[in-house]
């Protein structure tokens, strides 16, 4: 039988049973959030390069059909083939398609967020493919089948104790060693093995340049290059809202990217990659997967801008005590909250409600994104697209009706109160939320209302 | 100036002394202030759970309420952010958007049109901000720590015009206690941490009172304040700016 997901709430409830995990979670992406804040004002610029970041992407969502078809084509003068996947479906197709013309059943793949939300490796693995991820943190969790947490920091939720555990088992390293840079010199050893033998690479692509038909893409740890440049074939995946006008922009968001997403003041490597060397084939598979709808959605579209710098994910004070897992889905966090109801809007029907709706991550956006007010909104076509629990509607309707009639909003005020004064188990109980690790307020004898009327002309 | 006074319905119901020293700070600098006694609710509660359809009973209401006065006064950077953003009425168009461009937290009122710079109050202890983020993200009450930008915060003006205060400093100056409205039951355990967190960063540097321009926080503070069972104390801005301790 199909399980049911657990929503949010309870997945978080579940994370939070270890309160010093919590803490230290919470503690560690403040720390990222802090770099970033130093790294930003270390631009004197700042504001006003995100305001520029944004309208280059307003740009670009405005004529996106446009700038796809000069991308394919540059692309393809130089060499490249193109090709083109309307959902996840087809884009896995295609992957595995270029694998059996190859007779290949082994690649490397380094970060690709598309691929996890496309689940590639789950439909490769089916078809008896091994895929390897080269990037640390998300070799640490496809070893430990888990799915990536964070979309830069995919292995964030795992102490260094764990991964030491996880490469003890699968890698073979001593038991009880976690020296961080032990580790990484085991995966080094370990990754160098893949490269030197994969005869396909599988990379992602941060940034697509439609006046030349190149492509960005960004990593720490070089590993896109070590996999691209050792395989016969590259094969690049990537949403079509990667694209951006021309080669000159690329100096406005590689200055936004890393610095919003880790507080670097750019990423280790900046790929440039334009066309196969001699004897290499190059692929790029450009994806829609929901898009074009989220892109005719006039409250959403511009979510449509977000680069993954995961900026908005380091700010979240839910997403910090909650832990990336919580959201189910392969973006997690507030972005993740505000693509996730395109895909499918019953599964994803509790993200946008995951939040305070505080702001904070609005205001970190690179793209100024306005992230928080279309958590807002989604919440609105949620529940108007009956996607609310009844017994929710059914306050709602109530409170409606208490909050609409001045002399019942008065009666029911009075009534709570006195029950509050004369009968408080009936509210400090354990079907109240609130009061599990909450007082109750104390409850007045009088209501300001009551008080005005007595000591006011009213 | 006529001022319609807007009590939002938990501070009506569970706090009215911050109705009362709302009342008494705009009485003083030379208001004329009604509080017009069919007020209940925003609607927020309910727009912000995904029901703002629902709203249209509390947006009629607000609008006869209060279309006529010069300003509408809140004590309350959440409500009025709603009432700022989302307050329509197909019906009355005109009177929805007038009452929503002439619609204030008290803050902001008292700095920005009363231009106060003067107060007769004294409130001689250690106190802390917490800020809301509604009044200070919405409403741009203070500068925001995300942004690049230079620093002010209205509610420090007002309460640096309190005589022997000695306001206390954050680690983390602005962020979110986790009340979040339905939030603060609907996700409990998150709710809750945030709280926790939020009241940890206060007492570490020693604070006697927390301080919001919003209840709704405080009043979740102050929950978590009383069950760790913490001589601590909530106080609303409004209480402070009108103390004579």
């Amino acid at each position: 039988m199909h399980e049911k997901t657990k929503d949010h709430a309870a997945l978080a409830d579940q994370f939070n049973k270890d309160e010093p995990r919590v803490d230290w979670h919470d503690e560690t992406l403040w720390w990222v959030r802090q770099k970033r804040d130093k790294a930003a004002h270390q631009v004197p610029d700042w504001e006003v390069l995100r305001n520029t970041a944004s309208g280059i992407k307003d740009n670009v969502l405005s004529n996106l059909g446009a700038y796809l078809e000069k991308f394919e084509e540059q692309a393809r003068n130089n060499g490249v083939t193109v090709h083109w996947a309307a959902d996840a479906t087809e884009h896995n197709q295609i992957i595995h398609s270029l694998l059996q013309r190859h007779g290949v059943d082994k690649m490397v793949k380094s970060k690709s967020m598309l691929t996890e939300e496309c689940h590639l490796n789950e439909y490769l693995k089916e078809q008896g493919i091994e895929v390897i991820d080269t990037d640390l943190g998300e070799r640490v969790v496809q070893l430990a089948g888990e799915p990536p947490s964070h979309i830069v920091l995919p292995c964030i939720h795992k102490k260094k104790e764990e991964i030491g555990e996880i490469f003890h088992e699968h890698l073979g390293t001593p038991a009880g060693n976690a020296d961080p840079q032990f580790l990484t010199h085991a995966a080094r050893l370990h990754l160098r093995e893949k490269f030197l033998t994969r005869r396909v690479a599988l990379t992602g692509v941060n940034f697509a340049i439609a006046q030349t038909g190149e492509f960005v893409v960004c990593t720490n740890e070089g590993n896109a290059d070590m996999g691209a440049h050792l395989a016969d074939v590259h094969i690049a995946c990537m949403g079509i809202e990667k694209i951006i006008p021309e080669r000159k922009h690329l100096g406005v968001f590689l200055r936004l990217l890393t610095r919003s997403a880790t507080g670097q003041p750019i990423t280790t490597y900046s790929s440039h990659f334009r066309k196969p060397r001699a004897g290499q084939e190059m692929h790029i598979v450009i994806v829609d997967n929901g898009r074009s709808i989220q892109l005719g959605r006039k409250d959403f579209r511009n979510s449509l801008k977000c680069i993954r710098c995961a900026a908005c994910m380091n700010t979240c004070p839910v997403y910090r005590r909650s832990g990336g897992h919580s959201y189910h889905t392969a973006v997690a966090g507030p972005i993740g909250s505000i693509l996730a109801p395109n895909l499918d809007m019953k599964k994803y029907a509790d993200l946008p409600f995951a939040s305070t709706l505080c702001g904070s991550c609005s205001n970190v956006c690179p793209v100024k994104i306005d992230i928080h007010e279309q958590l807002y909104k989604w919440r609105q076509v949620i529940v108007q697209e009956g996607n609310a629990p009844v017994a929710k509607t059914a306050a709602m309707q109530a409170m409606d009706f208490v909050l609409s009639h001045p002399s019942v909003y008065r009666t029911a005020g009075k009534t709570g109160r006195w029950f509050l004064h004369n009968a408080p188990f009936t509210v400090n109980n354990g079907l109240n939320a609130w009061y599990k690790q909450r007082d109750m307020p104390a409850a007045p004898q009088k209501s300001f209302g009551e008080w005005y009327k007595k000591n006011r002309k009213g | 100036m006529r001022i319609g006074l807007f009590v939002p319905c938990y501070v009506d119901q569970f706090y009215p002394q911050v109705g009362i020293a709302t009342l008494e700070l705009l009485e003083k600098a030379g208001c004329e202030v009604v509080y017009p006694a069919r007020q209940t609710c925003c609607g927020q509660p309910m727009a912000n759970s995904g029901f703002e359809h629902l709203t249209k009973g509390c947006n009629e209401l607000f609008i006869s309420n209060f279309h006529e006065f010069d300003y509408i006064v809140s004590p309350s950077g959440s409500c009025v952010l709603h009432i700022k953003d989302h307050l329509h009425d197909p019906a009355r168009e005109a009177d929805a958007l007038n009452v929503r461009g002439k619609i204030y937290e008290l803050v902001e009122f008292m700095t920005d049109v009363l231009k106060i710079e003067k107060l007769d109050a004294r409130f001689p202890h250690k106190v802390s901000i917490h800020q809301s983020c509604h009044g200070q993200r919405g409403l741009k009450l203070a500068q925001m720590t995300e942004l690049m930008a230079p620093p002010f915060s209205k509610p420090v003006q007002l309460l640096n015009l309190v005589e022997g205060i000695e306001l206390i400093g954050l680690d983390r100056p602005d962020e979110c206690c986790g009340f979040g409205g339905t939030f603060c039951v609907a996700e409990e355990a998150v709710s809750v941490k945030m709280g926790k967190d939020r009241v940890a960063d206060h007492l570490k540097h020693g604070t006697e009172y927390i301080t919001a321009a919003d209840m709704s926080c405080l009043m979740h503070l102050e929950g978590i304040l009383h069950r760790q069972k913490s001589k601590v104390q909530v106080r609303h801005i409004a209480e402070i700016l009108n103390s004579r301790e």
